[in-house]
């Protein structure tokens, strides 16, 4: 076994030694991920190229079976494999909501034709998809969400807005949630549906962040037919696979706190958050600011225990997905990824606080904007207070007030 | 896999045994009996000599030196479950500190007359390091000067750990230098009944035993110098940190415990015609603590682990020793703090107990360095 797996490993390196560009071993700035879709853009062309190299192989998504593009590799060998591309710093080839939210939930709940149709696209980048569950009026109460679609022959009629629909507007699908039962309790009349951005009746306006981009839009659908062999799982039967895509999201998400996690690795590098401290300040050996020293410490040391705890999850969980660890890290990592920003900025004082302009070099601006950005991490997918809520029934076992008072009346 | 965060069969095993046996043998309700009589030794010597059957005094300690060799990883188990029940024993100062100071400094005559004798429980030993109000090795002034072929000890030690009930001390103490000085601490075996020697029992809040102890020219000869010569820094730090990991096992026991007795709290206990675990604002606070004890558990796995690991290095195990004491101070303070609130006005009461957990978790916080000395020299370790 082990020795199959030297070989791959070895294979794999000879392979990415040959087909991974030199510019793709470098540091990505914010403006080179490649989010794949119709209207791909790439700043850099060598990340065109070393998607097209990735995806040919399947390595986009590994672990997914090779009959759907995916690269049929078993937990060892897609260990190798990270293994292999982390020792050469290699950027991901694409990032996008399709890998890590919708093929996760078609590979359990959808029928064989949606994942032909889907998956192998997802792999090469072709189609970008975009979330649309949150809705003006439903945030936190999802499950209170009033976009309808009302069945018409063979096709679906949608009416309704979802609202903070990240990417919307450079999308090309959404997987969205649509209320299909207009009598049923509020969790058994919901679909899970999947269909075109560019159908008549869908539009988008973009909305500012605080950060000052606009990556989420206000999303409207006005009578978008929908051929009804798009939804996914059963007819009224959305909620479970709302709630199990919600577990991948947050599992994504939680991953923010392992930006902090650098301790095991020993030596310092240029971007810790004591380094830049240092740097600023002129220190050399030690950082000259007592408090914001003992600050930074502890948050190293929560770094590094939110490292251990991701991994001990893991190794409970056999890659057996979430257990009871799991809704904790993605209130953990979120709330680390927060306070990791906000010692940036009293790292490098007044220098992290330039919005735009001369006087500041880019590394400075994107201080601030990081900072305001992270503040968005304890909300989306659902917010730090319903992860909390989540802990204290599920892993706590505490009891649901809720619950009690509605029996009660 | 060597670095893996659980434990393998053998380990949950032993930590099962220990579980009932603490539960059964050694509960609360004995720490409390042994406070309220004021027991003259702090301990029950009976129950001691039942751990020692079970093999508990050699846990870590090698088989080529009459040990058991479960590793540190096996003493922090047994230590994880008397955390538990706050079981009263010289476990943390004789075996946790004083065998592990033998066994990583001492020569092989001095192991091989000491150690067997740890492992079937015929000697109690304490670690006299401590000479101010905080934890700090950095400054030792107690004097060893050479006299006679051996050495005479001047000096004053607090906060030592069952120095009242044993037989010998192990004693921190000056061989040259200046106070500050990393360099030139001898490590030495003194007598309990050492001519010169003052050992005062300080009762403490947790009820376990503490002593001041006055050195005024106790003489030794020099076979008491654990290796024959001063210990390197390296050497006094990885006791130091082997004992301060053991530790924060030891109160991840009683964190697990205090934690679970309040959630128990919170299920049971009703008001406003609900169970008060209801309550978000209880809710939220529980799941914020049911996060930092996962990150603490953790550490304490990943510290004993390293410390099982001989591939592991000094800086690792440094650093890893000084995260896992500052983490599980923090969260020990955090956990007792909400046991006591939660619980309201029985949680005050002294026939309720899990004020002991508080009184326990304050000790435990300071011995062998709080949490900001275990920060500051994270960040030392860290280079900044
Ligand atoms: C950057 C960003 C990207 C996003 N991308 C997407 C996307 O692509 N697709 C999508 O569908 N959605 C997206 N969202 C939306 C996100 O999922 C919602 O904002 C989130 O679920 C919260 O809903 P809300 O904004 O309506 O806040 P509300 O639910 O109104 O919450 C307001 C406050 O009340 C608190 N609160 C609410 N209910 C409770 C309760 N029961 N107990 C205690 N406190 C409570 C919340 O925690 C919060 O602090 C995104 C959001 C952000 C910020």
């Amino acid at each position: 076994m082990s020795g199959a797996l030297e070989q791959f490993r070895a294979e794999t390196r000879d392979w990415l030694e040959e087909n991974c560009p030199a510019s793709m071993r470098t540091p990505m700035p914010p403006e080179e991920v490649v989010w794949g879709g119709r209207d791909a853009e790439y700043a850099n062309p060598d990340s065109k190229l070393w998607l097209e190299r990735m995806a040919a192989k399947g390595w986009t998504c590994p672990l997914w079976p090779a009959e759907y593009g995916g690269g049929g590799l078993d937990s060892a060998r897609a260990e190798v494999l990270a293994g292999e591309l982390a020792r050469i710093h290699a950027r991901p080839a694409l990032t996008s909501f399709g890998i890590s939210m919708l093929g996760p939930v078609l590979l359990e709940y959808g029928s064989h034709e949606q994942r032909l149709e889907h998956l192998p696209k997802i792999v090469r980048g072709e189609i970008r998809w975009c979330q649309g569950y949150s809705e003006p009026g439903s945030g936190s109460d999802l499950a209170s969400l009033n976009t309808r679609a009302e069945l018409h022959g063979d096709h679906y009629v949608i009416n309704g807005s979802k609202i903070w629909t990240s990417y919307a507007d450079k999308a090309d699908w959404i997987f969205c949630l649509v209320r299909t039962d207009f009598e049923a309790p509020k969790h058994q009349g919901i679909s899970f549906i999947l269909f075109d951005m560019a159908s008549e009746g869908v539009s988008t306006k973009p909305i500012k962040l605080i950060s000052g981009s606009s990556p989420f839009c206000e999303t409207f659908f006005d009578d978008v037919k929908v051929p009804a062999g798009n939804i996914v799982g059963r007819l009224n039967d959305g909620w479970s696979i709302a709630k199990r895509l919600l577990q991948h999201e947050r599992t994504m998400i939680s991953g923010f706190g392992l930006a902090g996690g650098q301790a095991e690795g020993g030596g310092a590098s240029e971007t810790t958050v004591e380094s830049i401290a240092m740097r600023y300040r002129g220190d050399t050996d030690k950082l000259s600011d007592p408090l914001l020293r003992d600050r930074i410490a502890r948050f190293r040391i929560d770094s590094e225990a939110f490292a251990l705890t991701s991994r001990r999850s893991a190794e409970e969980s056999e890659g057996g997905g979430p257990n009871h660890i799991s809704s904790m890290l993605k209130y953990y990592g979120c709330e680390l990824n927060k306070r990791r920003c906000e010692l940036l900025l009293e790292a490098a004082g007044n220098r992290a606080l330039g919005w735009e302009g001369e006087g500041f070099d880019a590394d400075e601006l994107s201080l601030a904007r990081e900072w305001l950005r992270s503040k968005a991490n304890s909300i989306e997918g659902g917010t730090a207070e319903i992860q909390l809520n989540v802990i204290a029934r599920r892993v706590l076992d505490l009891p649901d007030l809720t619950g009690i008072l509605r029996g009660k009346r | 896999m060597a670095d893996s965060l659980l434990l393998n069969e053998e380990q949950e095993l032993l930590r099962e045994s220990a579980r009932g046996f603490c539960s059964e043998r050694a509960p609360l309700s004995l720490h409390r009996k042994l406070r309220d009589s004021r027991n003259p030794d702090g301990f029950d010597r009976d129950l001691w000599r039942q751990m020692v059957e079970l093999g508990w005094a050699g846990m870590a300690i090698p088989e080529t030196c009459g040990g058991y060799g479960f590793g540190h990883t096996g003493l922090g188990l047994v230590l994880e479950e008397t955390g538990r029940t706050l079981a009263d024993s010289p476990l943390v100062a004789t075996v946790l500190l004083g065998a592990n100071a033998i066994l990583e400094t001492g020569n092989e005559a001095q192991k091989a007359e000491l150690l067997p004798r740890i492992v079937a429980g015929e000697l109690l030993l304490a670690f006299a390091l401590d000479e101010h109000i905080v934890h700090d090795p950095g400054r030792i002034e107690t004097a060893a000067v050479p006299r006679n072929g051996g050495f005479v000890l001047n000096g004053s030690k607090t906060f030592v750990l069952d120095g009242h009930v044993a037989d010998r001390i192990v004693v921190a103490a000056r061989i040259g230098g200046g106070s500050g000085d990393p360099e030139n601490i001898g490590l030495f075996l003194v007598d309990a009944a050492a001519p010169g020697l003052e050992i005062t029992r300080t009762i403490m809040v947790d009820g376990r035993n503490c002593a001041n102890i006055v050195l005024n020219d106790v003489a030794v000869d020099a076979g008491a110098l654990l290796g024959g010569s001063a210990v390197t820094p390296e050497a006094l730090d990885r006791v130091l940190d082997i004992a301060r990991i053991g530790l924060a096992a030891e109160m991840l026991g009683s964190i697990e415990e205090v934690f679970e007795r309040t959630l128990d709290y919170l299920r049971q206990r009703e008001q406003f015609g609900v169970p008060i675990g209801a309550f978000q604002a209880l809710q939220h606070r529980a799941a914020e603590m049911y996060g930092e004890i996962e990150l603490g558990k953790s550490l304490v796995r990943a510290a004993l682990a390293a410390l099982d690991d001989p591939a592991s290095g000094a800086t690792r195990i440094a650093r890893l020793a000084s995260a896992a004491k500052a983490k599980l101070s923090e969260v020990f303070f955090l956990v007792s703090n909400e046991g006591i609130q939660m619980h309201g006005g029985i949680g005050m009461t002294d026939e309720f107990d899990i004020g002991f957990f508080l009184k326990r978790a304050r000790v435990a916080q300071q011995f062998l360095g709080d949490a900001g000395f275990h920060r500051d020299r994270y960040a030392t370790l860290h280079s900044f």
